[in-house]
């Protein structure tokens, strides 16, 4: 297995890039009738894809400190060619996208990959964005794979049409083109200042930066932050997700639920790059503003879940709380913090996308039409814990008073999404037994600990920033669990005499597969927390990082000889 | 000539802005090209500013930017400018569905009530 691996390396690093180009290149050539074929070739496409990020994740734990696995495309040096590096962060992430991809490519199959054409081609360039996007090493390929991602994201929001989607998408299209203005001019900026874009080599030269061009310097990096800020759904520049998300068909939320963490990474990623070589300005003003931010941002999602009407919403708002979570504590970034914030991460992302399965299989006797109710529509229900008349007393008969309830056996497929529900209420709430609840524990015992975040202060006072984000961390919880079960109980113990929904087995397994996963998180949260908390020290102290991306060199083989001598030169 | 083609990306990138923000989707994708025309102008007078210079090294001349322009700001903003037509492309598509769809130009893709 580790020979296979070492021989497979580095060309690993660019194999989650070219296996899903390939696979939608291949895809695009098939016939649209073809369906089943289609669904055939997206599904390997993608259990391959997890195959490899998977290897590519052991590799990564290598040694105490970890290994980061670097690809030089065409054999050029790193600061001068377009480097692919892969850390445990980065790989990390990998899984997480590759696991999502797969449930989305096998939930579609039965009904949601007929709605429109190219569903899969979508899927496929979706993952090889977002791939692209957590393993490049370079400003401008950063760019790059975002707008594969984005592009993808808009036929994939677009997919099924219908009145909803395509003004949904409308607006989703303009913010985000919006911001990638804004991208782009943080990236010129950088240039412009720093005079390179390899991540590392930034790292290395931003101590040069002279003093008249910092203040410029510091404004493209806001610029930046305010780009990938936007797509992390930050507060208050999270407008366009809820909608967005909302009228997406359920396979495509359930990929987008990775799209904002592609904005957190980067964030992550980007601003210790920077703040590791620079500590006296960018700390000063962007941590700060990122622990504000992202405390906002969970008072807000939190809230918001209390107000949501349906399932959906429901959904949306706990990406947007976790979204906040994870940016405030990369604000306050040390590596046992951030450690347990990736681990939460993790199972939140799972959580809000097993959600949006879940919402879709139960509310599909409500529904007959593929199109999603117009949104303004579908909003009357009061919320349940207002009396209805009639509805309030407990009995155990049903409403015509003539049918015993207690004893009817519970329809399997209702049991399942009833249980699954719970299990994904349990994560988002984080409430024991499952990951959710080991993950806020994480994150509790560090902040908690006032000599988690600075080892050498003798004080043992906790600062309000830490009471803060506590409260706010617990009292999300609550609006969740609160919310969740109002939610729950209309869907699953509402009185009327609903149909039991068709589910196909087919629909069933990405569900239980992410049922799995959060009990296998919560039996392994150790090794698991060991490699989040590694991960994040390697993002935190990126000395490594940046050693390996420049110190890497050219593959050397006779024909390459004269090819790696122009950049020896150039050195 | 900094100046000039300072005041030229303000007065796109304002207009632009000034256009993102109306109401008829006919002018927000005005303003989406017209922003995309700034940026793109922006990034490539990151490069420093030069007439006549190329970026190509030539023998005998020291390769330094005295001598030449620097030639990544150009690679990019060829980039930009592909990436940024398709997107403008796409976002026409969607444009011309929601006008079909709805029936109104309005980014709402409804009239506001009067």
């Amino acid at each position: 297995m580790t020979t296979w691996i070492d021989k497979a390396m580095p060309g690993l690093v660019i194999a989650p890039v070219l296996v899903p180009l390939a696979a939608a290149a291949l895809l695009l050539l098939m016939r649209e009738s073809n369906r089943r074929a289609k669904a055939a070739v997206d599904i390997a496409a993608c259990v391959v894809n997890l195959a490899v990020v998977v290897a590519l994740a052991a590799w990564t734990t290598r040694g105490d400190a970890g290994a980061v696995g670097v690809y030089l495309a065409s054999n050029w040096r790193a600061p001068f060619g377009i480097v692919l590096a892969a850390d445990r962060l980065s790989a990390m992430m990998l899984v997480l996208a590759a696991v999502l991809v797969l449930a989305a490519a096998l939930f579609a199959v039965p009904r949601w990959h007929q709605a429109g054409a190219h569903f899969h081609s979508l899927l496929q360039l979706e993952l090889m964005g977002v791939n692209g996007a957590f393993l490049t090493a370079d400003l401008f390929n950063l760019f790059v794979f975002f707008e594969v991602m984005l592009a993808a994201s808009y036929g994939l929001l677009l997919h099924g049409s219908g009145r909803a989607r395509v003004r949904a998408g409308l607006r989703y299209i303009a913010v985000n083109l919006a911001a990638s203005s804004l991208f782009l001019i943080g990236v010129a900026i950088v240039y412009g200042t720093v005079g390179t874009l390899n991540y590392a080599d930034i790292a290395r030269k931003i101590a040069d930066v002279q003093h008249a061009d910092r203040g410029l310097l510091h404004a493209g990096a806001a610029i930046l932050g305010v780009a990938f800020l936007a797509k992390a759904a930050i507060w208050p520049l999270n407008f366009w997700l809820v909608p967005a998300y909302r009228a997406a068909s359920p396979p495509a939320a359930t990929v987008f639920a990775i799209l904002t963490k592609v904005g957190l990474y980067v964030v992550l990623r980007l601003w210790m790059l920077l703040v590791s070589v620079d500590p006296s300005a960018l700390v000063v003003h962007g941590g700060d503003a990122l622990v504000a931010g992202g405390l906002a941002t969970l008072a807000f999602g939190a809230v918001a879940m209390l107000a949501s009407q349906n399932l959906r919403a429901l959904a949306c708002y706990a990406v947007v709380s976790s979204s906040g979570t994870v940016l405030a504590a990369v604000g306050l970034g040390t590596a046992p913090l951030v450690g347990g914030a990736l681990y939460y991460l993790a199972g939140s992302t799972l959580a809000v996308a097993t959600l949006f399965l879940v919402a879709e299989l139960a509310e599909r006797t409500r529904e007959v039409e593929a199109a999603p109710p117009d949104v303004d529509v579908a909003a009357p229900h009061l919320p349940f814990y207002v009396d209805v008349p009639g509805q309030g007393e407990s009995s155990a008969f049903d409403d015509t008073g003539d049918t015993l309830l207690i004893g009817q056996a519970i329809p399997a497929a209702t049991a399942f999404l009833g249980m699954s529900f719970l299990a994904v209420a349990l994560v988002i709430a984080g409430l024991p037994p499952l990951s959710g609840f080991l993950a806020k524990f994480a994150m509790l015992a560090v902040l908690l600990d006032p000599r988690a975040l600075d080892a050498t202060s003798a004080s043992t006072s906790i600062p309000v920033t830490h009471w803060l984000f506590v409260a706010l961390l617990v009292g999300a919880g609550f609006t969740a669990i609160v919310a969740m079960s109002r939610s729950g109980a209309r869907l699953f113990w509402a009185p009327e005499g609903r149909a039991t929904p068709h589910l196909r087995a087919i629909e069933c397994l990405p569900v239980a597969a992410f049922l799995v996963i959060f009990a296998a998180m919560a039996a392994r949260a150790g090794p698991i927390v060991d490699y989040t908390r590694a991960a994040a020290s390697g993002v935190i102290d990126p000395a490594r990082y940046i050693d390996a991306v420049l110190a890497a060199s050219p593959v050397a083989s006779a024909g390459d000889a004269a090819r790696v001598a122009p950049a020896e030169a150039r050195r | 000539m900094e100046v000039v083609v300072a005041l030229a990306i303000g007065v796109i990138g304002g207009s632009g802005v000034y256009l993102l923000l109306r109401p008829r989707t006919f002018e927000v994708i005005m303003g989406l090209a017209l922003i995309s025309y700034a940026v793109n102008l922006f990034i490539f007078s990151m490069g420093s500013l030069a007439l006549g210079d190329e970026p190509i090294v030539k023998p005998g001349v020291a390769a330094d930017l005295a001598h030449y322009t620097d030639p990544i700001p150009q690679a990019l903003v060829l980039t930009a400018i592909v990436i940024g037509f398709a997107m403008t492309a796409l976002f026409l598509v969607v444009l011309l569905a929601s006008r079909g769809l709805t029936g109104s130009d309005h980014v709402d893709g409804a009239e506001p009530d009067r």
